[in-house]
C-alpha cells in the first residue's frame, strides 16, 4: 500500500507520518509537495498536522486552494483513501470533503495533552482492528479543534454512523467532563458517507512508536493495511 | 476600456449560533473593569482590498464569490462589505 503525505508550507507532522508508514509499517511512502499534481501512484493520501500557510485567515482555508487539492478530491471521489489529521482535518472540512468546521477551542487554550477517545465505528477500513466502543488514549495538540456543524448535519453524521472517534472520560462516558475543547457531540473524528475519507483532531501517528510510550494510534494504520489485504 | 477602482471594507463575523469564546472572554474582561453595561461582544475579522471592475455590480458579484469561497467560511461565518469608488482608470485595449 503506497502512502503519500502532502506537504503544505507549515506542515510539521509530515515526517512523523513517514516514520510510521515507512519506518514502522514498511510501506512505500513519499512526501508530496503541495504544488505537485501527479498523485496517481498513491493508494492513501495523508494530510498531516501543522499550520498550513500559517493558518492565516482560518485553519486550512488557504491550503484548500493549493494545486494538489483538486487531485486529492478526485482521489477521494474514486473511493481511494484520504486521511486528514489535525490541520489535515481542517483542510478536509474547508475543501468540502468532510462536513462542518473546526473552530476556536471552547476555553481559548491551545491544548497539548493525551486524552481518552472512544472508537465509535469499527466497521471501517480505518478502525477494524479496534474493539467496538474501545477507549484509547491519543495525543491532541490544537487551538482550533472544536468541531461544529449545524443541527441537520450533526443528525446526518449520527444517523449514518459517520462519527468515528469521540472524546470521553477515562471510563468511556461521553459527557462535558470528557470533552477537552467543546466539540459538538464530543466529536473527535468523522468520516464521509462512503467511509474512505477520515478526519480527526487527535494524532495517531504520535502514538505509534513504542519508544514514545504510547501505541494506541498504530492500529489505525494497521487496520488500513488489513483492509488492503482483504480487498486483494 | 473604462475600469473603475473600488476600495472594499469586508467584515467577517461568526454566525449567531456559533459560540464565540474570544468575545465571551473580552466581555468578562470588561465586566472586571466595571463595564457592567456592555453585552453581546462578538469578535470577527476585518479585511480591506482594492478591486478593479467595469462597474459596481461586477465588483459586488466578484466580492461575493471571494468572500464565499475564501474570506468567510459559510458553515460558521457571515460576511458583509462596503464599497467605495476611488478612481476611474482608462486602460488601453490590448491588441486592438
Amino acid at each position: 500500500m503506497k502512502f503519500g503525505v502532502i506537504v503544505f508550507p507549515g506542515s510539521n507532522c509530515d515526517r512523523d507520518l513517514v516514520w510510521v508508514t515507512e519506518g514502522l509499517l514498511d510501506q512505500p511512502t513519499r512526501l508530496v509537495w503541495h504544488q505537485d499534481t501527479d498523485i496517481a501512484d498513491l493508494d492513501v493520501i495523508v494530510l498531516p498536522g501543522g499550520f498550513s500557510y500559517g493558518d492565516y485567515l482560518r485553519c486550512g482555508a488557504i491550503a484548500r486552494f493549493s494545486r494538489v487539492m483538486p487531485e486529492v478530491v478526485k482521489h477521494a471521489e474514486r473511493g481511494k483513501f484520504v486521511i486528514g489529521i489535525c490541520n489535515g482535518f481542517q483542510v478536509l472540512t474547508e475543501s468540502g470533503l468532510l462536513p462542518g468546521a473546526l473552530i476556536r477551542n471552547r476555553d481559548l487554550h491551545f491544548i497539548c495533552d493525551r486524552v481518552p477517545v472512544k472508537v465509535e465505528n469499527t466497521r471501517l477500513p480505518w478502525t477494524s482492528t479496534y474493539d467496538p466502543g474501545q477507549v484509547i488514549t491519543l495525543p491532541i495538540a490544537h487551538g482550533e479543534g472544536r468541531y461544529y456543524a449545524d443541527a441537520d448535519t450533526l443528525d446526518e453524521l449520527e444517523t449514518n454512523n459517520q462519527v468515528v472517534f469521540r472524546y470521553c472520560t477515562p471510563d468511556g462516558a461521553i459527557d462535558a467532563a470528557g470533552n477537552p475543547n467543546g466539540s459538538l457531540n464530543n466529536i473527535a473524528g468523522i468520516c464521509n458517507r462512503n467511509g474512505n475519507v477520515l478526519g480527526l483532531m487527535p494524532h495517531p501517528e504520535r502514538a505509534s512508536d513504542p519508544v514514545l510510550g504510547a501505541t494506541d494510534g498504530i492500529k489505525l494504520f494497521e487496520s488500513l493495511l488489513g483492509a488492503a489485504v482483504a480487498a486483494v | 476600456m473604462t475600469q473603475r477602482q473600488y476600495q472594499a471594507h469586508i467584515y467577517v463575523t461568526l454566525r449567531r449560533s456559533v459560540l464565540d469564546p474570544a468575545g465571551t472572554a473580552v466581555e468578562s474582561g470588561l465586566k472586571n473593569m466595571g463595564y457592567d453595561n456592555v453585552t453581546g461582544i462578538r469578535i470577527g475579522k476585518y479585511v480591506e482590498l482594492s478591486i478593479c471592475a467595469s462597474d459596481e455590480q461586477q465588483a459586488r458579484n466578484q466580492l461575493d464569490r471571494i468572500c464565499d469561497e475564501l474570506l468567510a467560511n459559510p458553515v460558521i461565518e457571515n460576511y458583509r462589505f462596503e464599497l467605495t469608488e476611488v478612481a476611474t482608470v482608462q486602460k488601453a485595449e490590448v491588441n486592438s
